[in-house]
């Protein structure tokens, strides 16, 4: 079967046949994402120069037959989470206005050891603290699809311009969904790999138990590819897993006969769900079925207090993560204060935005004395239960098959007014971040004319076969290589 | 009953180093208290005597041979300083600029 339009893999397979070249294709990547910017505001900063002589030395390689990987020569964006030295990171917010990295995340300048070249910096959440891309200081993005809805978050930027065909990969991050749940979106496959797959070195920290590097991309076979350069331990994050990097690539073709696809009673509920979601992800199950995976009912009984755990564990982190933004060391600081405590108060409240500072207000109340019983440590009680559903569940199942998101990309402004309603779109993608376990989001099809995710959840360190059933599903559906309309 | 006060609100935005308006602060506290309402609903469960968990995979400290590796030139850690002085970070006045007024 021919790779879709603009995946990794036909592009490669272009510069492979001599059909195209990395200048052309970095070129392409530049003029599409400036010609788009207008529309989808996916992108924080490009790299236009940096980017060409880049891919003018992966030409250059590949004329010698010194092609380093199969991501050579290849453009792709990273979240603007993401630190490459000397170059900005912003993590779209204003407290980071001028900052110009001193070093480069260990998982970029994996990419770039392998020859790809990063074309530019996309938008997000503020910190990567939402679900819609609409906290950032660069504006809001919004969805190749739709632009009147949101392209998800906070990797929205990352989801946008893979889907737009601007970039055929990206780096996003995930939290308690921040990759998956933007894939869902904007119909492209986004993978979270098992905690401590991927160094966290040079991805500023939001909640240091929970933040996972992870791809972004059409297909589960282009998303390995990108995982297995990314992946595999750093003397530079003490919680990266020693294990080296597998050759994920060589799960895909494979048959998933033996596979046992676990469905969590909890999950398939109609309460809170899009009916329409639920049918199209229950038709997705049935294909897998088709393709020989047995099916069976599992009970994650906990799912519930998933949301509540998840934002007291993450907000507690993030106070403690974000005290370091205070205008001493990097970053903006506010003019005029009178001492330190004065400039640190200022510079941070001039600096964050209002869900930042929610968040942050919430974290320090939940750790405070008094408190601290009652919330954090309530809630990591409740992450072991979680993770003890999780553990019960795969006894009796490979991976778990769920929606990605209870609904179709939103419209933007339509959660912005409401915290919570905004962090229940997160319901089924945070306990995988709890529980520490991979999970990826692929295209499943299609509600009023907007994609529909279909999320696999696996055992931790079990990536392989996640991408071995996603690309089975993906050989026997087409709703991959669907692009929006304007846009193809 | 609030579950979380104005004043409490303040309180806790001093201790975040965050200077709230009083419209942001009552703001806040509205959504704050809506989050708390929905966050009790884990007193729902029973987790007397259930570890805490930090982390969900179990991570071993890594130890490493203890040789001395160059760190990141001083020159570069203060190049994004708002403020800076040769190799040191420049803050206003601790002592008597702290607390005045």
């Amino acid at each position: 079967m021919p790779a879709p339009p603009g995946t990794l893999r036909e592009l490669r397979e272009a510069l492979e046949a001599g059909a195209t070249s990395s200048r052309a294709l970095a070129d392409a990547a530049l003029a599409r994402a400036e010609a788009l910017q207008p529309r989808l505001n996916a992108f924080a900063g490009l790299r236009g120069e940096a980017a060409r002589a880049e891919a003018d030395e992966a030409d250059a390689r590949r004329r010698r037959g010194d092609v380093r990987s199969v991501l050579d020569g290849l453009p792709m964006a990273i979240k603007d989470n993401m630190v490459q030295s000397g170059e900005p990171a912003a993590c779209a917010s204003r407290i980071l206005e001028g900052y110009v990295s001193p070093y480069t995340a260990t998982a970029v300048q994996r990419l770039r050891d392998a020859g790809a070249v990063m074309i530019g910096r996309t938008n997000m959440d503020e910190f990567a603290m939402g679900s819609s891309t609409e906290h950032s200081v660069f504006g809001p993005g919004r969805n190749p699809w739709d632009p009147a809805r949101t392209a998800g978050g906070s990797s929205g930027g990352s989801a946008a311009a893979v889907t737009a065909g601007i970039v055929p990969a990206a780096l996003g991050s995930d939290t308690g969904g921040s990759i998956r749940q933007p894939a869902s979106f904007c119909g492209v496959a986004g993978i979270k790999p098992t905690y401590g797959r991927v160094s966290r070195w040079g991805l500023v920290a939001f909640a240091s138990s929970l933040d996972q590097i992870g791809a972004i991309a059409h297909t589960a076979g282009d998303c390995a590819a990108v995982l297995e350069t990314i992946a595999g331990g750093d003397p530079r994050d003490s919680t990266s897993l020693p294990e080296p990097a597998p050759a994920y690539r060589e799960a895909l073709g494979g048959d998933v006969s033996e596979v046992v696809v676990g469905l969590p009673r909890e999950y398939f509920v109609e309460e809170g769900v899009d009916p329409s979601v639920l049918a199209t992800v229950r038709e997705a199950v049935a294909e897998l079925e088709r393709a020989g995976a047995k099916t069976r009912e599992v009970s994650l009984p906990h799912t519930r207090y998933g949301i509540a755990t998840y934002y007291l564990i993450a907000d507690a982190e993030a106070s403690s993560n974000l005290a370091r933004f205070d205008g001493v060391r990097y970053g903006r600081r506010a003019r005029g204060a009178r001492g330190l405590t004065e400039m640190y108060e200022r510079t941070r409240s001039e600096g964050f935005g209002d869900e930042v500072k929610r968040r942050i207000v919430l974290g320090t109340y939940v750790l405070s004395a008094g408190y601290y019983d009652a919330y954090y440590r309530k809630a990591q009680q409740v992450r072991t239960l979680l993770r003890g559903d999780f553990d019960t569940a795969f006894e009796g199942c490979d991976v778990i098959a769920t929606p990605t998101s209870p609904e179709i990309a939103f419209r933007l402004g339509e959660k912005t007014d409401d915290p919570l309603s905004m962090y229940l779109s997160d319901i089924y993608t945070v306990s995988a971040n709890l529980a520490g376990i991979p999970g990826i989001s692929i295209p499943c099809g299609f509600s009023q004319g907007m994609p529909v995710g279909l999320q696999l959840l696996g055992p931790a360190l079990d990536e392989a076969t996640l991408f071995r059933v996603a690309d089975a599903f993906q050989r026997r559906t087409d709703h991959h290589a669907r692009r929006p309309p304007e846009i193809e | 009953m609030a579950r979380i006060t104005l004043a409490e609100v303040h309180d806790v935005a001093k201790l975040s180093r965050l200077s709230l308006s009083d419209a942001e602060a009552e703001r806040m506290t509205t959504d704050l208290d809506h989050i708390l309402e929905y966050v009790e609903t884990l007193r729902e469960l029973d987790t007397e005597g259930i570890e805490p968990t930090a982390h969900a995979i179990p991570l071993e400290t890594p130890m490493r041979e203890d040789r001395a590796v160059p760190g990141i030139d001083p020159e570069l850690a203060v190049a994004n300083a708002p403020a800076s002085i040769a190799t040191a970070f420049v803050v206003p006045k601790v002592i008597e600029g702290e607390d005045e007024g």
